[in-house]
C-alpha cells in the first residue's frame, strides 16, 4: 500500500514532526505587504557564483534561493518543510521510493516551461564529478550515485521521469532526510539549454524559476535582481528590485545604513560597533535577533593522549566558563551544553550538560592520572574574536592545571590540522564552526561526529568514532514516516546525549543572529532571521514607503 | 641605448619569472588543500580525488608549474577556485579602477608633497619648516587603514562632502586618492625640501639673486625646474608602494580594483587569483622602474644609461 500525501496533509504531518503550526504555501503572503519598491544590500566580498550546484557560502546561499526553486522548500521564517515546485509527493512504505508530482505552468526565466526532465537533468548534473559540486555528497542515498560519482555513468539510475509532471526517486536505503535534501540549493532545478549555452560560466548567467531574475552583474561592484513577473507563486515577490553592492566594509555599510543610504548590511553589525548600536534605542529597534543553526565547540582529539581518556575530556567540559566566553563576543550567543543548537529539532531541552565546576574538573584530571595537569596545544583561526576566545579557554584550562599553547593560524591551516589524525590535540571551532545545511538533527552527526568524518581531510576533528552510535544514527534515519517524526527526534536526542557522555567536544555556545535593517523595511521579524535565508528572506520582505 | 633596453628587458623578464616561481612555490607549500575547499565539507574522498585530477593538482610541482607557465605565455592566468571564472577576466574588469585610483593618488601626492617641500625649503629653519616636516613624518608613518577611516568619518559621515565609499563619480575618487597620496606626499615633501635646498645653494641661484631678480622669479623660473626633476623621476619607483597600498585603501573605501580582489582572494585562499594579481603587480612594478630609469637621463642629463 502506498501512502499518498497531498500537500496539505504533508504540511500538517511535517508540522507535527517539527512541533510547529502549519500553513499552506498559498497562505503565507502577508496581507499588509506592499507591492513594488527597491532595496539595497551591501556585502564586503564578491559573490562567488550563482550556480545552485556550486554556490556554498552564506552570502550566495540565499541569493540562489531567490533565483531558483527546488521540489521542496521551507515556510518563510521557519524550519517547516513544504512542497515547492512539487505540488505533492508520496513515499513508499519501505521509505525507499519518493514520487513527486510537479506543479503545472512553472516557467524558467527564459520562458520555457519546467518539466520532470529538468529535475532529472539537474540532479544528474550536480552529482556528475565534472560539475565539481561541493554538494554532490548529499545525494549519496540515490540509487546509481556511486556509479555517477566514480565516472562510470552519466545519469543517476535511481531518478526516473514517469511523465512530464511526475518524477520518481529510488534510494538505496530509507532516508528520512531526503525531503530536506530536495530543499537544499544543490537540488534546485536548472534549464539544460542555458547550462549548455554558458558552460562553466552558468554561475555568472543564472537562469532559474525563482522569484527574481538576474538583471545586471558588474564584477566587483554590483548585482541587480529584478522581479520575475511570471513567478508561479502569485503575489510574490513583493519587491521590484534588489541591488547588492559589493566591496563595502561592514563598518562603512553601518555608516551608510545610519544615513539611510542602504537597507540591510549583508555582513551584519561589525563587532566593534555592536554595543554602540544596541545602546541606542533608535538603532536597537531596527535590529532583529534570532537563533541560528550554529554551535561553537572545542574538539579534543580522542586518538591522542591524554585526550584518549574520557575523564580528561569531561574535565575540560567542566573547566570552561561559558558565560565569560560569551561576554567576549558582547553577549551575541547563548551557552551550549550539547552539539545541537536549541532551534534544531531533536534538541534535548531536559539535558543539563556538564556544570562549570573547577574542583570537580581537577578531581577528574587526578583520577585520570594527571593531578598536576599537562601541556597541550589549542588550534584556533586567526581572525577576531577567535584568538581572544582561545585566550579565555586557555585561562580556564590553566585553572585546572592544563597548560595549552595557542596556535593561531589561517582558517585553511586549522582545517588542514583538524583533518590530520596527528595534527591538532584541541581546536576551537570559531570561524569554521558547523552551521547546519538543513534543519535536521542528522546534519550535526555524520561528517563531524560520525566515523565517516574521522578520515584524513575529514571534518570530525575529534576523530571520535563510535560504531554503535553510527548504527543508531542509520536506524534513526531510516524512520521515514513523517508521522513518526517525534519518535525519530527522540532517537537523535539519545544519540547526542551518548555523544556528550563520551565528551569528544566541549560545546561552548550557540551564536545568535542579529540582522539590522532600515526603517522602511516591512514584514514579520522572522523573515529577517530566517533559519535558511541569511541575512533575510528576499522573496517575502517588502518596503513600507511605496504606493 | 638599444643594447641597454634589450638588457633591461631580459632582466625584467627574469625578475618576473623569478616572482612567478617563488609565488607558485609558496602557494604550493601552503598546508591548505584547494581541492578540499572546492569539494566542500560533505564530499566523499572519491569526489575529492576526481576534482584533484581534473585540476591537474595530482601532478608533481614541476609539471604543475610548467603547465602554469605555458598557459601564462598565451595570457591565460587560469580559473578562480572560488569564483569559478577566468582570472584574466576578473583582473581586466578591475584594472581600470586601480589605474584611476593610482592617477588620483599621484596627483594628490605631487600637489601636497611638492608644495610642502617647496615651502619648507624656502622657510628653512623656521617653525613653518619644522611643522611641515613633522606633518610629513606623520603622513609617512600613519597607517593607511587609519587615515582612510578618519577621512571617511570626517568628510563623508560628519560633513557629507563626499560619498561614504563606492565607485563611479569624481567625488568617490577624492578620499581614497587622498589616503593613498598622504603617504607619498610625506616622502615627496622631504625629497623636495632637500633637493630645493641643494639647488638654492647653487652658484646660478646666487648669481640670479645678485643681479636683483625678484624672489618669485628665482624660485619658480630657475630653482624649481631643476629641483623638481629628481623628484619626478621617483614616480616610477612609487608604483611598488602603490601596489601595496591599494590592497588596504581599496578595501576601506570599497573601491573595485585589483587590490580588493587580492585581499578577498588571500582570505579565501583562492590561489589562481593570488598568483594572477601578484604577477600583474610585479609586472607593473618592473615596468615602472624600467620607465623611471629610461626617462631619468632625459630629465637629468647628468645621468647616463649604461
Amino acid at each position: 500500500m502506498k501512502k499518498f500525501l497531498a500537500s496539505t496533509v504533508a504540511a500538517s504531518a511535517l508540522a507535527l514532526m517539527l512541533g510547529m503550526t502549519s500553513a499552506r504555501a498559498e497562505d503565507t503572503i502577508d496581507p499588509n505587504a506592499k507591492q513594488g519598491g527597491a532595496i539595497t544590500i551591501t556585502y564586503k566580498d564578491d559573490v562567488a557564483t550563482l550556480d545552485p550546484a556550486i554556490g556554498y557560502d552564506w552570502q550566495n546561499w540565499s541569493m540562489i534561493k531567490s533565483l531558483f526553486d527546488g521540489l521542496m522548500d521551507y515556510e518563510p521564517g521557519t524550519t517547516n518543510l513544504k512542497p515547492d515546485l512539487a505540488e505533492s509527493y508520496e513515499i513508499s512504505p519501505d521509505g525507499k521510493t519518493f514520487t513527486f508530482k510537479l506543479r503545472h505552468g512553472v516557467k524558467f526565466h527564459n520562458g520555457r516551461e519546467m518539466t520532470a526532465d529538468d529535475v532529472k537533468y539537474s540532479l544528474d548534473r550536480v552529482t556528475n564529478p565534472k560539475t565539481q559540486s561541493p554538494g554532490s555528497g548529499f545525494f549519496g542515498s540515490i540509487k546509481g550515485y556511486d556509479d555517477v560519482a566514480a565516472g562510470k555513468a552519466e545519469v543517476l539510475s535511481g531518478v526516473t521521469v514517469v511523465d512530464p509532471y511526475t518524477v520518481k526517486f529510488e534510494l538505496t536505503r530509507p532516508d528520512a532526510t531526503f525531503l530536506h535534501v530536495m530543499a537544499i540549493n544543490f537540488s534546485h532545478v536548472v534549464p539544460k539549454e542555458e547550462v549548455e549555452k554558458y558552460g562553466a560560466d552558468f554561475g555568472k548567467h543564472p537562469v532559474g524559476t525563482g522569484a527574481f531574475k538576474l538583471a545586471e552583474w558588474t564584477l566587483g561592484q554590483r548585482i541587480v535582481f529584478e522581479r520575475n513577473p511570471d513567478y508561479w507563486h502569485k503575489g510574490l515577490p513583493h519587491l521590484d528590485k534588489i541591488t547588492f553592492e559589493i566591496g563595502q566594509e561592514p563598518i562603512v555599510a553601518l555608516l551608510r545604513l545610519q544615513k539611510g543610504e542602504i537597507d540591510v548590511p549583508g555582513d551584519g553589525i561589525p563587532p566593534a560597533k555592536f554595543q554602540e548600536v544596541m545602546a541606542d534605542p533608535e538603532q536597537k529597534a531596527r535590529v532583529v535577533e534570532g537563533g541560528q543553526l550554529h554551535t561553537g565547540y572545542v574538539t579534543m582529539n580522542t586518538t591522542m593522549a591524554p585526550f584518549d581518556n574520557v575523564k580528561v575530556r569531561q574535565a575540560v567540559n567542566m573547566a570552561l566558563n561559558k558565560a565569560r566566553i560569551i561576554q567576549i563576543i558582547n553577549g551575541r550567543a547563548v551557552p551550549a551544553n550539547q552539539p545541537l543548537p536549541p532551534s534544531m529539532p531533536g534538541y534535548d531541552k531536559d539535558y543539563k550538560g556538564y556544570p562549570y565546576d573547577v574542583a570537580k574538573a581537577k578531581a577528574l584530571l587526578a583520577e585520570a592520572g594527571h593531578p598536576d595537569g599537562f601541556e597541550t596545544q589549542l588550534f584556533v583561526m586567526n581572525t577576531d574574536p577567535n584568538p581572544r576566545i582561545a585566550q579565555a579557554i586557555q585561562q580556564d584550562l590553566a585553572a585546572i592545571g592544563i597548560k595549552a599553547s595557542i596556535q593561531s593560524l589561517a582558517q585553511a591551516n586549522v582545517i588542514a590540522a583538524g583533518g590530520d589524525k596527528a595534527g591538532a590535540p584541541m581546536i576551537w571551532s570559531g570561524g569554521m564552526a558547523w552551521i547546519a545545511d538543513f534543519p535536521d538533527p542528522s546534519n550535526f552527526y555524520g561528517p563531524i561526529l560520525g566515523c565517516a568524518g574521522a578520515v584524513p581531510g575529514g571534518w570530525n576533528w575529534s576523530w571520535y568514532c563510535n560504531k554503535d552510535l553510527d548504527a543508531k544514527a542509520a536506524e534513526a534515519d531510516s524512520v521515514v514516516d513523517p508521522a513518526k517524526a517525534a519518535e525519530r527526534d527522540k532517537m537523535w536526542s539519545a544519540i547526542y546525549d551518548k555523544v556528550m557522555e563520551d565528551a569528544p567536544w566541549a560545546p561552548v555556545f550557540n551564536e545568535q543572529r542579529f540582522t539590522m535593517k532600515s526603517a522602511r523595511m516591512g514584514g514579520a521579524d522572522n523573515l529577517y532571521v530566517d533559519p535558511v535565508h541569511i541575512p533575510i528572506n528576499y522573496d517575502n520582505v517588502y518596503v513600507k514607503d511605496v504606493q | 641605448m638599444i643594447a641597454y633596453l634589450g638588457r633591461r628587458l631580459i632582466q625584467s623578464l627574469l625578475i618576473l619569472l623569478g616572482v612567478s616561481l617563488i609565488t607558485f612555490a609558496l602557494l604550493y607549500l601552503l598546508p591548505a588543500d584547494p581541492v578540499r575547499q572546492i569539494a566542500g565539507r560533505s564530499a566523499t574522498p572519491q569526489t575529492v580525488e576526481n576534482i584533484r585530477q581534473q585540476l591537474g593538482l595530482d601532478q608533481p610541482f614541476v609539471v604543475q608549474y610548467w603547465h602554469y607557465l605555458t598557459r601564462l605565455v598565451s595570457g591565460d592566468l587560469g580559473r578562480s577556485y572560488i569564483q569559478r571564472s577566468e582570472v584574466t577576466e576578473l583582473i581586466v574588469s578591475r584594472l581600470p579602477a586601480s589605474l584611476l585610483l593610482m592617477a588620483g593618488a599621484i596627483l594628490c601626492e605631487l600637489l601636497i608633497g611638492l608644495s610642502m617641500g617647496l615651502i619648507a625649503a624656502v622657510k628653512r629653519g623656521t617653525a613653518t619648516d619644522q611643522t611641515l616636516m613633522v606633518a610629513s613624518f606623520v603622513g609617512v608613518s600613519a597607517p593607511q587603514f587609519v587615515v582612510g577611516l578618519l577621512l571617511l568619518y570626517v568628510f563623508a559621515v560628519r560633513l557629507s562632502w563626499f560619498p561614504i565609499g563606492g565607485y563611479g563619480t569624481w567625488r568617490h575618487l577624492v578620499l581614497p586618492s587622498l589616503t593613498m597620496g598622504i603617504l607619498g606626499a610625506g616622502w615627496y615633501a622631504r625629497m623636495m625640501r632637500s633637493s630645493m635646498i641643494d639647488v638654492l645653494r647653487q652658484d646660478y641661484v646666487r648669481t640670479a639673486r645678485a643681479k636683483g631678480l625678484a624672489r618669485g622669479a628665482i624660485l619658480f623660473r630657475h630653482a624649481l625646474p631643476n629641483a623638481i626633476l629628481p623628484v619626478i623621476a621617483m614616480i616610477g619607483i612609487d608604483i611598488g608602494i602603490f601596489m601595496g597600498g591599494i590592497v588596504v585603501v581599496e578595501s576601506v573605501f570599497g573601491w573595485p580594483g585589483i587590490g580588493q580582489l587580492a585581499w578577498q582572494a588571500i582570505q579565501r585562499v583562492d590561489i589562481p587569483i593570488i598568483m594572477g594579481v601578484t604577477l600583474v603587480s610585479a609586472f607593473a612594478i618592473v615596468l615602472g622602474n624600467l620607465l623611471a630609469d629610461i626617462i631619468a637621463p632625459f630629465i637629468d642629463p647628468r645621468i647616463k644609461l649604461r
